[in-house]
């Protein structure tokens, strides 16, 4: 009796596969687009950070982490370049790169809209947040089964998987960032007369600047992990030299590769930090503002001192 | 004075039932009754009022009593339930939302509790908010918000962000971005309430200050009745979303509608609330017109009264001096031709109406005669003696 309550099936795999069937026969169209696309801004990004001479590159890159960082973070960014090209893996890091950076940007180019839509709608929301949850919490390796399907082997698939994996941060991030801000700041905004345009645009994304840049943080992030699981399906890159190390066996090459993707994680993850601290909520006043008040402040107190020498 | 807002029979009901709420307060049930048999609250109720053209009117209850509800019904924040909200002649709650828009951009400001500055915007950015939303060019809108915050007392200020200022200084601006638009309204929703107790008081002087110079139509929510009193040319008391009671401080203070109305005195200073001219009498006290009787005329006068103390006014009642039973004896007995200077109490000196009582209290306890009153023309206004100002006293505590 007990068996038989227990004795059924819902063949959800089965009707998985059937839509991805009917996808893949009728929207052909469809999917040929989005590959053309996404083909384009993979290339051109690819194209752009390999065309730049290796040395100009490495330099630009340990520039931008003195600026942004510190000169601390520049001599590790100094000592992570020696690195990749004394294990001969920068062309493959730049690959990794460029498919990072391009599915990053479709990415958030997407996800952060449907965040500012889910903030304001909360029907939007209420249907969202069940989908978002599906595509963290889902085995990447899944996503490369119809993504391979749909679009083949390759940079595309890679992609497509990379900023569906990579996703949802920045979507939750926005959406709660605008959520956060504060009740008297949103009055504030409509008191003195905003539409709800410049409601979005003057009051809510602006404070909202520090959730939505840990969210693009976050995406890029999982994008670079994604981004070397896409390499079973052909992206290449990083993940590329790691695949082979495991297939071969081969521990040495499987560790380089793996560094590789360690340094290239940090060097993304500060600097992309570095922009979500905006200057101007909470913290200490700037260097510059401080300096402009020294300077504001100085002739008043020559005076005082004139006027006490007399 | 004009009515610049007239409010009529509003309500806000928040919750799932708002028309049954409506139909059952209408049958005149309480607000606890409605709650527990529709599970929906009643914000505000029959406001029935209207703020004159110039006036501070003050909004003043506990929190929760609807006050804040209120003041944002009056540019919409909150959408009423039902009644009419009518600026300048016009019912704003059958605005259309870019009526509405336009409404809040020329007519009404507003002052908020936490500031609610934008922390990426400079002081003089912050400032001109209200300009740039309305579309105003850079530069005309800098000009007009630099003269805003010279008003505050801040242009030095002007290229400092808001993390960079005390709350005092934040809160000048918000009221800076306020006055920038030249909105004839103003709404201040417990724009004092987060500063400290002298910058608080430092914050109510200058609004005072800026009402002689430049009247605003002001609309203050408050919870402190030292503050009501000190910026209020009336005040509304609230109370589970009613309102209880508007009148003017001395009013209030003297005729609290209820005990509600009565419990925010606790702990009031009333010697700050009452000025000398509201408490002097003619209590116990012969009042003579100097050309109508001589002197001994006015000592047979007090006898026959029982009364100890006179007051000699001239025929346009310009108070002129003191006299005691003593003294017309006395300034009687040399000659027949006595004159009133001589029977004049020496020590005793008027105040004026306006003088605060807490100053006046020093002067009567300090004497044994009453202190007479004068208005600003020098007319007599009646006297204060220690029996009134014990009562006066005694009425809060």
């Amino acid at each position: 009796m007990a068996n038989d309550l227990t004795d059924f099936e819902i063949p959800i795999g089965d009707w998985v596969a059937a839509g991805v069937d009917w996808i893949q026969t009728n929207l052909t169209g469809v999917l040929d687009g989005i590959a053309e696309v996404l083909a384009f801004v993979i290339d051109s990004f690819e194209a752009l950070l390999q065309g730049i001479p290796p040395l100009i590159l490495a330099l630009v890159i340990v520039l931008l982490a003195t600026w942004r960082v510190g000169w601390k973070f520049g001599l590790f960014a100094i000592a992570a370049m020696v690195l990749l090209f004394g294990m001969d893996i920068w062309s493959e890091t730049i690959s990794t790169l460029g498919l990072v950076i391009a599915s990053s940007l479709v990415a958030l180019l997407i996800g952060i809209p449907i965040g500012i839509g889910m903030a304001r709608h909360d029907g939007l929301e209420a249907i969202a947040r069940p989908v978002l949850d599906l595509m963290q919490t889902m085995p990447p390796f899944v996503y490369l089964i119809p993504a391979a399907i749909f679009f083949g082997l390759g940079k595309v698939p890679g992609a497509i998987a990379t900023l569906i994996f990579a996703m949802p941060p920045a979507v939750r991030l926005t959406n709660l960032g605008i959520r956060q801000v504060s009740a008297e700041h949103v009055e504030a905004g409509k008191a003195f007369g905003c539409t709800s345009r410049q409601l979005l645009f003057k009051v809510q994304l602006p404070l909202a600047m520090p959730s939505i840049m840990a969210g693009i943080n976050q995406t890029i992030m999982l994008a670079l992990s994604m981004v070397v699981i896409a390499s079973m399906i052909g992206a290449g890159g990083l993940g590329n030299t790691v695949l082979t190390g495991i297939q071969r066996l081969d521990v040495g090459l499987g560790f380089e590769g793996g560094l590789g993707v360690v340094l290239l994680a940090i060097l993304l993850d500060r600097i992309t930090q570095s922009f979500g601290i905006v200057r101007r909520v909470g913290g200490p006043p700037s260097f510059i503002a401080r300096l402009r008040r020294f300077f504001q402040r100085s002739p008043s107190t020559h005076r005082q001192e004139d006027s006490r020498c007399s | 004075m004009q009515d610049k807002v007239v409010v009529k029979d509003l309500y806000k009901i928040f919750g799932p039932e708002p028309d049954r709420a409506l139909e059952l307060l209408d049958q005149g049930l309480s607000k606890a009754e409605i709650f527990e048999q529709t599970r929906t609250t009643v914000g505000v109720q029959k406001a029935d009022f209207s703020i004159r053209e110039g006036e501070v009117f003050v909004v003043m209850g506990l929190s929760g009593s609807g006050k804040s509800t209120l003041v944002r019904m009056l540019n919409r924040l909150i959408e009423p339930t039902r009644g009419q909200v009518i600026v300048d002649g016009v019912d704003i709650t059958q605005m259309s939302k870019q009526e509405l828009i336009t409404m809040r951009r020329r007519s009404m400001s507003m002052v908020f509790q936490s500031f609610a500055l934008m922390p990426h915007k400079s002081v003089a950015e912050n400032a001109a908010f209200g300009l740039e939303v309305s579309g105003m060019a850079k530069t005309q809108r800098r000009e007009r918000a630099l003269q805003a915050l010279d008003t505050v007392g801040l242009a030095a200020n002007a290229d400092s962000y808001p993390d960079e200022l005390s709350g005092g200084m934040k809160q000048r601006v918000g009221l800076a971005r306020a006055l920038a638009t030249d909105a004839p309204i103003l709404l201040m929703d417990e724009a004092f309430s987060a500063l400290d107790p002298l910058i608080r008081t430092e914050m109510q002087d200058e609004l005072v200050r800026l009402q002689s110079t430049h009247a605003h139509t002001i609309v203050f929510i408050s919870h402190d009745l030292d503050e009501a009193i000190r910026i209020g040319d009336r005040i509304a008391i609230m109370e589970g979303g009613a309102i209880v009671q508007i009148g003017t401080p001395e009013e209030i203070v003297t005729n609290p509608a209820d005990d509600y109305v009565r419990s925010f005195f606790h702990g009031v200073d009333v010697s700050k609330v009452f000025s000398a001219g509201d408490i002097a009498s003619d209590r116990a006290i012969t009042v003579f017109e100097r050309t109508g009787v001589n002197v001994r005329a006015a000592l047979a006068q007090l006898h026959e009264r029982g009364h100890s103390l006179g007051i000699v006014i001239d025929t346009d009642r310009h108070y002129r001096g003191m006299v005691s039973l003593n003294s017309l004896a006395e300034a009687g007995r040399d000659s027949a031709h006595s004159r009133w200077e001589d029977a004049f109490l020496t020590q005793v000196q008027p105040a004026a109406a306006d003088t605060e009582l807490s100053e006046v209290l020093g002067q009567v306890t300090a004497s044994e005669f009453p202190v007479p009153i004068v208005d600003a023309e020098g007319r007599y206004r009646g006297i204060v003696d220690k029996t009134v100002l014990l009562q006066t006293l005694d009425k809060t505590t």
